[in-house]
């Protein structure tokens, strides 16, 4: 049944034959910004998400320790080693649904993106890719070398040769589908911070 | 005209009685234009992205089928699995089978308008699995027991007193609550119960990668992300004109889309779904339903090239003040007036009408799908095809003989000139002055222009 499907699809395709253009060529020096740091903070905030800068781990304890969500949280998970009170294994996890109830994730970010906000994180960084969207507030700690001015750079920094799930993370959950308000929080995370290491 | 043609006016009268609903649907879909034109005027290349959009766009709709081969044979290679659906029915029988495979009754779904187009909701309804839209302007209208009424804001025809009103009765909120903050708060609750009970999770698909398998899935709340990874099960239904054929396009796509549909720089989340999640399985659903039709028309292929923003939906001045559901179309607005009439012409007749051909669409349109041409394009074919209502056809007609003829030009316009100063209000506006509904006729000159100006050259000489 389903091959036969693909067969009639493929062949009614084939029977109309369409004058190709070449594809394109990108340019990946599109959209450049003289402080990429800077740009990538901006656009961060811009779109409710939160950028900090640390110059080591402790530094990075010492800022996370300020933050309000952080001191209000009750259980604290993290996939990079040294961040303090870190009291709920992520690795222990077998089964996602057990997720629910963190209230903080930290996490490694690959690299930032200074021209939309955006972090690329994946699979590789965590046991389940549920803790990108579950936790009530997330993270990334990414290091202040790795940020690529636009996607186009991002796309040439990734390989998709394997099965993997990644995706670019630019601020916290929203929504605005009630009257065009706003809201930070729709069903993940309610708030993003990223830690320029 | 029969009763299974839509009228586009006639189902607009009930949306522009309410005329301050009119204003406000109006003023909000502008602001989101206004948002548009601010992020897209901050880049730089944004012409040259389009153009290449547009490009990329043309070269994938050309070479098709070996695209589409290519993402096969890479997404299996991943570990998961295909199907292909030649229409609506297909699709839907194809994703039951899966669903009932795994004995599954409970799914959460995420924005997916080509399940809309194929009606899969009230089909798994009907065979007993409960379908949560977890998008919170589809929960919004789903629990209404609507469509959606834009591509991407699926409620913006609703007020926040309606949805208090409606979060009161179905999910307990305090009565006569209209912050947004709280009813969206009370909507994540009642999600989340739904996320965490769910046994699959069913997404649409914003690109499919041909080099790599993948599929890409771009939304501001998560909501397809969550749905699938608590899940073991995932589907994704595609259109098979969603492919592009490679990574690095994603660039392009992604720049355009979250800027033209909202004025974001890019969605809060973009995922990139290579391979089922570990010890689960990612079914990808590739859905014809019409598509290799249209990519066969001369005149109306390059409708495929869309990728749904919703900005032509957004600056349309029709669609703004008549709301989505006068279309009465799955997609709404410009895109939806040229892809309506080429589903079924005879019922969406209508659409490419509900036009003042201002060019917007065209201009705004991030991968430069020459909408409001297609939609003047589709007015020749209705005359053509005999589908235009008898009155219309008439009137056509009769414009046409009197401008075809210098002096029955002159002659009419005498007789305008005399008749709209003497003759009753009655005899002016009545059933066969739709263009006086809603207005009044100018005041008539007591000379025409060319009687001016015989006049003019007369005291010159």
């Amino acid at each position: 049944m389903a091959e036969t499907s693909r067969d009639t699809i493929l062949q009614s395709l084939r029977a109309a034959r369409l004058e190709s253009v070449e594809l394109p060529e990108l340019d990946p020096s599109w959209s450049q910004f003289a402080d990429p740091k800077a740009r990538f903070a901006q656009v961060l905030e811009s779109v409710g998400g939160r950028c900090l800068s640390a110059t080591d781990l402790p530094d990075a304890n010492r800022q996370l320790a300020q933050l309000p969500e952080f001191q209000q949280a009750r259980l604290i998970g993290s996939t990079v080693a040294g961040v303090d009170r870190v009291n709920f294994d992520v690795m222990g996890v077998s089964d996602p649904h057990e997720l629910e109830p963190l209230d903080f994730f930290v996490a490694p970010g690959q690299f930032a993106v200074a021209e939309n906000g955006a972090v690329w994180v994946s699979d590789a960084q965590v046991p389940h890719r549920a803790l990108w969207f579950i936790v009530q507030h997330l993270a990334l700690i990414v290091p202040a070398d790795q940020i690529v001015h636009n996607l186009h750079q991002a796309y040439q920094r990734l390989r998709f040769d394997h099965a993997e799930f990644g995706l670019l993370i630019a601020g916290p959950s929203k929504t605005a589908d009630i009257e065009q308000s706003l809201v930070i929080g729709a069903h993940g995370p309610r708030s993003l911070t990223v830690i320029l290491l | 005209m029969n009763a299974t043609s839509c009228n586009h006016a006639k189902e607009a009268d009930r949306f522009t009685a309410d005329q301050p609903r009119v204003q406000w649907h109006d003023q909000a879909l502008w602001f989101v234009r206004a948002k548009r034109d601010t992020a897209a005027h901050a880049v730089e290349e944004w012409e040259q992205l389009r153009e290449t959009a547009s490009q990329i766009k043309r070269h994938t709709l050309a070479r098709l089928p070996e695209y589409l081969e290519q993402f096969e044979e890479n997404a299996l290679r991943l570990g998961a699995q295909v199907h292909w659906a030649r229409d609506a029915d297909e699709h839907n029988r194809i994703v039951l089978r899966i669903l009932q495979q795994h004995g599954v009754h409970k799914l959460v779904k995420s924005k997916s308008m080509l399940t809309e187009e194929c009606h899969l909701n009230p089909f798994l309804e009907q065979h007993g699995v409960e379908v949560v839209d977890t998008d919170l302007g589809e929960r919004i209208v789903q629990l209404r027991s609507q469509p959606p009424s834009h591509i991407v804001l699926p409620a913006i025809h609703i007020k926040k007193e309606e949805v208090g009103q409606l979060f009161h009765q179905c999910l307990g909120t305090e009565p006569g609550a209209t912050d947004p903050k709280y009813l969206t708060e009370a909507a994540r609750g009642h999600l989340r119960e739904k996320f965490l009970e769910a046994q699959a999770g069913l997404s649409g698909v914003n690109f499919a990668v041909a080099e790599t398998g993948g599929v890409i899935v771009c939304t501001n709340e998560g909501n397809a992300d969550l749905g699938t990874s608590l899940p073991r099960l995932h589907i994704a239904c595609v259109g098979i004109e969603k492919i592009v054929p490679r990574a690095a396009d994603l660039a392009v796509f992604l720049r355009l889309l979250a800027r033209s549909a909202t004025g974001q720089p890019i969605t809060s989340y973009t995922s990139h779904f290579h391979g089922p999640i570990s010890g689960g399985e990612l079914h990808i659903v590739l859905v014809d339903n019409g598509r290799s039709r249209i990519r066969a028309d001369r005149q109306f292929w390059e409708s495929l090239k869309c990728i749904r923003c919703g900005a032509c939906l957004n600056t349309c001045p029709v669609y703004r003040r008549s709301g989505g559901y006068s279309y009465q179309h799955t997609i709404p607005g410009p895109i939806g007036s040229v892809l309506g009439p080429l589903k079924d012409a005879k019922k969406n007749y209508s659409l490419p009408y509900a036009c003042s051909l201002c060019g917007s669409c065209t201009d705004i349109c991030p991968v430069k799908v020459p909408l409001h041409h297609q939609l003047l394009t589709w007015r020749g074919e209705i005359v053509r095809r005999g589908l235009l209502p008898w009155r219309k056809w008439l009137e056509m007609k009769a414009v046409s003989w009197v401008l075809r003829n210098r002096r029955r030009y002159q002659w009419s316009g005498k007789l305008a000139r005399w008749a709209v100063r003497w003759m009753p209000r009655w005899m002016l506006y009545n059933r066969l002055n739709d263009w006086g509904k809603s207005r009044e006729l100018p005041e008539f000159p007591r000379k025409s222009f060319r009687e001016l100006y015989r006049n003019r050259n007369g005291r010159n000489q």
